[in-house]
């Protein structure tokens, strides 16, 4: 027994492990303790972990997020150590292997996508003029689920071993037979999980969105982050699906000897290949179109323009969305599918070139004769811009076929997703982050600290990526855990803009803390001369977000609404407005779902169906329970209202 | 928590707006298992042909229980439209006993499924023989585990219905239900198609 | 809201006997017709999309309601999506029909060509 748990339970051997292990137990026992000594665990449970407010999920998800940015971004500063002189003895090879997979998970899957769907979260309802989602109970298991797949695959880590086979996870190398253990089901669990959260958001929202727009509001009146949120809803809808079935298969192969991916039984690990990019081409549209959307609210808002071009917007995102589940291929040119197929990919993949050009045409024409501000969220779109041109250029070079069999597996390519996911997604976090940031807490995060921590990144990004095109074409290859010395002051050169990345990441983090001490509060809740209908609300804003629904009269709902003086508070039509109740049924099933997949993981079928008895009985419950919400009375509505509105007048 | 209004006519399901988007997120949940499914015959369709030393499907197929498998899930089919049909007539009595034929069918569909996999595993095709026969079993398995989630699901819903009565929300949740078990039909429809009959020809 | 408070179910039988008449005479195309293979598959497909048709509109009352034309559309995007992932996956997999002429084996074979030029 004790034998299992050194050898094969704990990740043992590692300084590193051993120091990550220590600082867990102490971060875990700080938490236990700072709730107890402040008693604040039933404030825990009953404000938080039984919310289905989009609000506070929203931020939960947020949180989450930069925590796992925290991860990830420590991930990368490892692998830069090791690579940046020849001969580092650092990392071992397999270590490295670990590293550079979690930092790929975690980037993609457990930060980008949790950052732009805790964003959506809290804007959405509010852009549309709702009073929660569709769904809200629905949407806390999204979170929950999201958040226990994350815990799940983090912590492998330090029990068991992590993954190493890259985000891609490619057969037959995340195989039974190459790759023995749990480390592996780690990934297939953790991403299940998560996914099938993800596909409830995706459901979630598009029912939101299609039913639940404030009246006059068409379609093409809604502001243009709700059209993102639209578009990428519905991708993960479709897209989603293809994961949980290319992982499931997988699964089944390691724990119950199937032969899809296999080299034996006539199976076609190529296969894996095939279907994780079937959906991983629309994931990556899933994290960029939702910052696209953050880029054109901010560059408007901050241009103090409408957006230029708005139904061009829109019909880029829809050609954007189509053409993202046909190009899957060019992730894998090189398997030699035949001059055809890649030929038919090489040519889809430029043409989404297209309606991107389109929208950075339109931002530029946004900003063209408007009264620019120089806010933080408006220097994050000003230098996602010149950045994500460059990654789209470069991602038009590894778009010809036969020029990626010369970039394809280099650093070359590195450089490139990281041109466009950093530039486009992390700067259209960040830029989201701050510009939502007001109506999230009442009070902006500094604007000096703010500038100091865009400079340092922006920077420290270009100085880190650039130089990774030359080492690509030098022929340094991806995922190698070290390096030959002609490409050394190169990498010293990376290494130091990573350096940079991390203070400007700290800095950020430290203005979240400066600014909750010291920021002015918001009195009101327009804090940017906003256009759309979350900034129509008080801040912060009440559980019901809009006392009276407004009515929208045309694009830019907001911005009428103050040129005629409306607010969404009218004192004669009040209703008693119906709200979902808490419920901590989401948590506690993903809690046995958490369970049930630690039993997978190691192959431990009883713990596995004890877990999904658990999750079935969660369900059971939740079937029978028929309790429908609670109505807000019009004097609780009133009380609320004036006393937000008070200082206002 | 709606924009848009309740309705006092029309069937009990579509009257409030809330259990109108309920049904409207169903229909896209079918969307995503349609996706689903499709990554399941795609997958399917490239491992045809790759049994490795397992028999060929031509050698296990059999035509008869085939059909007898597909008569009983249409004919649930039709008794469960049947079944939402008494429903929108206010009949509690008439929905409640064509639920259970529904059912019953299903289970009968299940028995006859258990029963071909047993078959196939003597016959020395089994999840782990080959790539073709991983594929067949997940494709065919997860349509049966619909099934059988179907009947557990519906059968929860018959103890709300019988407590109850025919309210807006057993209306919503029973069209929902009803939902899920004629796509269950649809996607069996082309199992039947794609994996029995062109397995029999090619 | 067709079908409403209508006593005899007429839609539903029209549905269940025409599914009746194609799952037959998709099962007699396979093993009774003698057509090519190739004619035997176009067909049965064809009817097999006949039958979801059915289910759709028939019994499942897709169009009900205002939101009626998103659950159709929603439904045409699922196929298109479906199309792409079935048709996209099997074209994509068969490794390559357009080189290797000469070696004029099955795609099996050249597949295998294929894996031993990768390693």
């Amino acid at each position: 027994m004790l034998d299992f748990l050194l050898n094969e339970f704990l990740v043992t051997g590692d300084p590193l492990i051993y120091g990550a292990m220590v600082s867990m137990v102490l971060v875990s026992i700080a938490i236990v303790y700072v709730l107890t000594y402040f008693k604040k665990w039933g404030y825990l449970w009953r404000e938080w972990l039984t919310t289905v407010d989009h609000k506070k999920i929203g931020i939960m998800y947020i949180i989450a997020a930069i925590a796992m940015l925290f991860r990830g971004g420590v991930d990368a500063l490892l692998m830069r150590t090791q690579l940046t002189l020849p001969g580092m003895e650092f990392l071992n090879s397999q270590h490295y292997n670990e590293i550079f997979t979690t930092h790929g998970t975690i980037m993609i899957i457990f930060m980008a996508m949790p950052f732009l769907i805790g964003l959506m979260n809290f804007v959405v309802p509010l852009q549309i003029g709702a009073r929660d989602v569709a769904f809200p109970f629905l949407n806390a298991v999204s979170f929950w689920s999201f958040a226990i797949g994350a815990l799940l695959f983090n912590l492998s880590f330090v029990i068991g071993g992590s993954p190493d086979a890259g985000w891609t996870n490619y057969a037959p190398m995340a195989g039974p037979n190459l790759n023995p253990g749990p480390n592996i089901n780690y990934y297939l669990i953790g991403l299940q999980i998560s996914g099938i959260g993800t596909l409830a958001t995706g459901i979630n929202f598009l029912a939101t969105i299609l039913k639940m727009r404030a009246p006059g509001m068409t379609l093409m009146r809604m502001p243009i982050f709700t059209w993102s949120s639209l578009i990428t809803s519905l991708i993960i809808t479709f897209a989603f699906p293809i994961l949980t079935v290319a992982l499931a298969l997988m699964t089944i192969d390691r724990i119950f000897g199937s032969q899809f991916f296999t080299l034996t039984g006539d199976g076609m690990p190529m296969m894996w290949a095939n279907l994780f990019w079937l959906w991983g081409h629309p994931e990556v549209y899933i994290v960029i179109l939702p910052a696209f959307g953050i880029f054109s609210e901010v560059i408007s808002t901050f241009a103090r323009k409408q957006l230029f071009g708005y139904k061009a917007m829109v019909w880029s995102m829809v050609i954007i969305a189509g053409l993202s589940f046909v190009v899957w291929v060019h992730h894998f040119f090189t398997m030699g599918a035949g001059a055809g197929v890649n030929s038919f990919f090489s040519i889809t993949t430029m043409l989404i070139s297209v309606p991107t050009g389109v929208k950075i045409f339109n931002w530029l024409g946004t900003m063209y004769k408007g009264k620019i501000r120089f806010d933080t969220p408006m220097l994050w779109a000003l230098g996602f811009i010149p950045c994500f041109v460059l990654g789209g250029v470069t991602g038009v070079m590894l778009a010809m076929a036969a020029a990626d069999y010369q970039y394809h597996n280099t650093y070359f390519l590195v450089a490139h997703f990281h041109n466009v996911l950093i530039a486009g997604t992390v700067f259209g976090c960040f830029a989201g982050l701050t510009f939502w940031y007001p109506k999230m807490f009442g009070h902006k995060m500094n604007e000096t600290l703010g500038k100091i921590s865009f400079w340092f990144f922006l920077i420290g990004f270009n100085v880190c990526f650039l130089p990774m095109y030359f080492l690509g074409f030098a022929g340094m290859p991806r995922r190698t855990y070290s390096i030959e010395p002609e490409w050394m002051p190169l990498n010293v050169v990376s290494s130091v803009g990573a350096v940079l990345m991390a203070v400007g990441f700290a800095v950020f983090v430290y203005n979240i803390y400066y600014s909750f001490r010291y920021s002015p509060r918001e009195t009101q809740g327009d804090a940017w001369d906003g256009r759309a209908l979350e900034w129509a609300t008080t801040t912060p804003v009440p559980f019901y977000n809009f006392a009276t629904v407004p009515k929208v009269e045309g694009p830019e709902a907001y911005w009428l609404m103050k040129q005629k003086g409306k607010t969404t508070y009218d004192k004669n039509n009040l209703e008693p407005i119906h709200m979902p109740s808490d419920s901590g049924v989401p948590f506690i099933m993903m809690a046995f779902m958490f369970v049930a997949g630690f039993g997978l993981v190691w192959e431990w079928m009883i713990v596995a169906i004890a877990g999904l008895i658990g999750v079935l009985a969660c369900m059971f419950i939740r079937s029978f329970d028929y309790d429908h919400g609670f109505h807000v009375s019009v004097e609780e509505i009133k009380e609320t209202e004036e006393k937000a509105r008070r200082e206002e007048k | 928590m709606s924009a848009e209004s309740d309705l006092t006519t029309g069937p009990l399901e579509y009257r409030s707006h809330e259990d109108r988007m309920t049904i409207l997120g169903f229909w896209i949940f079918l969307g995503a298992e349609i996706a689903l499914f499709s990554t399941l015959f795609a997958t399917y369709a490239v491992m045809f042909g790759r049994t490795a030393k397992a028999p060929s499907p031509a050698e296990l197929f059999e035509l008869p229980m085939v059909l007898i498998m597909t008569f009983l899930l249409l004919t649930s089919s039709f008794t469960c439209g049947i079944a939402i049909h008494e429903m929108r007539r206010g009949s509690l009595k008439g929905l409640l006993t064509w639920l259970a034929v529904t059912l019953l069918l299903g289970l009968g569909f299940l028995g006859f499924e258990i029963y071909e996999f047993v078959h196939y595993a003597h016959e020395g095709a089994t999840l782990p023989s080959s790539a073709f026969w991983s594929s067949f079993f997940v494709l065919t398995g997860t349509h049966g585990l619909h099934v059988l989630l179907g009947i557990s699901w519906a059968s929860l819903l018959i103890v709300q219905l019988r407590r109850r009565g025919l309210t807006q929300v057993t209306s919503r949740k029973m069209f929902v239900v009803g939902l899920y078990w004629h796509f269950l039909d649809v996607i069996w429809i082309f199992i039947f198609t794609s994996v029995y009959l062109i397995g029999m020809v090619v | 809201m067709s079908g409403h408070s209508e006593g005899f179910p007429k839609k539903h039988i029209v549905g269940f006997l025409g599914s009746m008449v194609l799952t037959i005479a998709a099962a007699w195309a396979a093993v009774g017709s003698g057509l090519p293979t190739p004619w035997i598959i176009a067909s049965i497909m064809v009817m097999a999309v006949i039958q979801a048709g059915i289910q759709l509109f028939m019994f499942m009352h897709m169009t009900e309601t205002e939101s009626g034309g998103i659950q159709v559309g929603n439904m045409l995007h699922a196929f298109f999506i479906a199309a792409i992932i079935i048709a996209g996956s099997i074209w994509t997999m068969s490794f390559g029909y357009a080189h290797n002429h000469d070696d004029g084996g099955s795609g099996e074979m050249e597949m295998e060509n294929h894996q031993d030029m990768e390693e």
